[in-house]
C-alpha cells in the first residue's frame, strides 16, 4: 500500500506549484474561491483578475490547458442549470431570439457559470498539483481533527482497491451473461452492492487487527 | 448533483459550513464511543465503500441510469455517527481530489448529502422501526423507508437554503414543488436500492448491519438434545 502512483487526475511534474506546501495551497484555494464567490456579477473587471490569476498559475505549473479543459466535463450538470435560470427565473425580462428571458436570470446564470467554472478549474489545479498524501498532511496542519484526515488516509488509500473490486465483480457477472438494461435487473445490482459492503466492512476489520499487532492504538505517530 | 461554487451567496456557504463542522465535532465523539480505535480503518473502508457504490449505475431506462447517495444507506449499515463521517470524508475528498462539488459550497454538500441525509434517514429509519413487526425481516423495510425521507429532506433543505442565500429570483413555491417532484422519484429510486442492498447484506451477514443490533440481540443460542 501507499504506492507512490498519484490519483486519477495528479500530473506529475516539479513546478514551484507542486513544490508549494499543501497547507498553502489550500489555505490559497479556499479564500480565492471565498472572495470569488463574493464578488457581485456585474463586476467583470475582477473577474477578468481572477482568470488571469488562474492562468499565470496554470502556466507555472505547467500542466497543459487542455489537460485540464478536458476535465472540466464534471462541470455539465451546472451548465444544464444554468441554461435554464433565465426561463424559471422572475423579475424584468428581455427579447431574444425571440424567446422572453428573465433579465436576473440570466446575469445569474452567466455569474454561476463563471464561478463555478473558476472553482472547478482552481480545484483542478489543486488535485492535478498535489499528491494525496500531501494533500492529508496539508489538511492536518490546517487542524483539521486528526481523526477525520486518517479515515480519508484509509479512503484515499483503499480506493482503488475497493474500485478494482467492484470492477472484478462487474466481469464476474458479465462473463455469466449479465447485462443490466432495465430495473428488472437491479437485484443484482443490489446484491453486488451488498457484497461490497461486506468485502470492504471486512477488510476494515482485518486491516484494523493488522493495525494493532503492529503496536496501533488509535493515533497517528510520525 | 454536488452544489458548486457560487451558486449561494458567502454569507450561507459560512453558515452551512459552520453547521456542517458541528455536526462533525458529535459524530467524531460518537464515533469514538461506538467504535474506539476501530474508527479510521473501519469508517475509512466504509467511505471507500459508499464512494465505490455512488459509481455503481442502476440502468433506469432507455440508457438513462442512476445511482445511490448513500446517506441512509451508511447511516443503517454502520450507525449515524460513522455514517456521516463517511459522507463527510466522501464529499471531502470528491472535491478536493476530484473537483466534483464546489470547494467553498464544502459546508453546504456536507449539510445536504452527509447530515440531512444520515440524520433523517436513521431517524426516520428508527420511527419505522419501532412501528413495524420487531423481526429481521423488518430492517430491511425500514431502511427503505428511511433512504426515500432522506432524499426530499434533503431537497426540501436545498429549496429553503436557496430561498435565503440563493442568487436568482426564483418563486419559492415553483421551486419547492419542481425539486420536491423530482426528488419523490428519485428518493423512489434510492428506497428500492436500499432495500435490496440492506436486504442482501441482511441475508449474509445481519450482524454487520448497526440498524439491525436491536432485533438480533433478543436471538439466543439453543442447545438441543438429540434423544438417543
Amino acid at each position: 500500500m501507499g504506492a507512490p502512483h498519484g490519483h486519477r487526475l495528479h500530473f506529475q511534474g516539479h513546478s514551484p506549484v507542486h513544490q508549494a506546501p499543501a497547507h498553502l495551497k489550500i489555505a490559497f484555494l479556499v479564500s480565492f474561491m471565498l472572495v470569488v464567490v463574493a464578488t457581485p456579477v456585474p463586476w467583470l473587471a475582477a473577474f477578468a483578475a481572477y482568470a488571469a490569476v488562474l492562468a499565470v498559475l496554470v502556466a507555472l505549473s505547467g500542466v497543459p490547458a487542455l489537460y485540464l479543459a478536458r476535465r472540466l466535463v464534471i462541470e455539465t450538470p451546472v451548465l444544464a442549470f444554468a441554461v435554464l435560470l433565465p426561463f424559471i427565473a422572475t423579475g424584468p425580462t428581455v427579447d431574444l431570439l425571440g424567446l422572453s428571458l428573465s433579465r436576473p436570470g440570466l446575469v445569474a446564470g452567466g455569474g454561476l457559470v463563471v464561478k463555478a467554472t473558476l472553482g472547478v478549474l482552481a480545484s483542478l489545479l489543486l488535485a492535478a498539483t498535489t499528491e494525496p498524501r500531501d494533500l492529508l498532511a496539508g489538511l492536518e496542519r490546517l487542524r483539521v481533527p486528526s481523526q477525520l484526515v486518517q479515515i480519508m488516509g484509509f479512503m484515499v488509500r483503499y480506493l482503488d482497491v475497493v474500485s478494482d473490486e467492484l470492477r472484478r465483480m462487474k466481469t464476474a457477472r458479465e462473463s455469466r451473461g449479465f447485462t443490466a438494461r432495465d430495473p428488472r435487473h437491479w437485484p443484482v445490482i443490489g446484491r453486488s452492492a451488498g457484497a461490497l459492503f461486506i468485502r470492504s466492512f471486512e477488510r476494515g476489520e482485518r486491516v484494523h487487527l493488522a493495525m494493532i499487532s503492529r503496536g496501533y492504538d488509535g493515533t497517528v505517530r510520525r | 448533483m454536488h452544489v458548486p461554487d457560487g451558486f449561494l451567496d458567502a454569507p450561507t456557504s459560512l453558515v452551512t459550513a459552520t453547521v456542517a463542522a458541528a455536526g462533525i465535532g458529535v459524530a467524531l465523539k460518537g464515533a469514538r464511543r461506538e467504535l474506539d480505535d476501530r474508527t479510521a480503518p473501519l469508517a475509512g473502508l466504509v467511505a471507500t465503500f459508499v464512494f465505490a457504490t455512488q459509481m455503481l449505475n442502476f440502468p433506469v431506462a432507455g440508457g438513462t441510469s442512476g445511482h445511490l447517495m448513500g446517506g441512509a444507506l451508511a447511516a443503517v449499515l454502520v450507525g449515524p455517527y460513522a455514517g456521516l463521517l463517511c459522507l463527510t470524508v466522501v464529499l471531502v475528498v470528491q472535491s478536493l481530489l476530484f473537483a466534483d462539488g464546489g470547494i467553498t459550497a464544502l459546508g453546504t454538500n456536507v449539510v445536504l448529502m452527509g447530515l440531512l441525509t444520515v440524520v433523517g434517514g436513521y431517524a426516520v429509519f428508527r420511527a419505522a422501526q419501532l412501528a413495524l413487526p420487531k423481526r429481521l425481516s423488518m430492517v430491511a423495510p425500514a431502511a427503505a423507508l428511511g433512504a426515500i425521507a432522506s432524499v426530499v429532506l434533503s431537497a426540501a433543505a436545498f429549496v429553503l437554503l436557496y430561498a435565503v442565500g440563493g442568487v436568482v429570483p426564483i418563486p419559492f413555491d415553483t421551486l419547492l414543488t419542481a425539486m420536491l417532484g423530482v426528488h419523490v422519484f428519485i428518493g423512489v429510486g434510492e428506497a428500492v436500492i436500499t432495500f435490496l442492498v440492506v436486504s442482501s447484506v441482511v441475508a449474509v451477514r445481519p450482524d454487520l448491519v448497526h440498524g439491525a443490533r436491536r432485533v438480533l440481540a433478543v436471538r439466543e443460542l439453543e442447545t438441543r438434545l438429540v434423544s438417543s
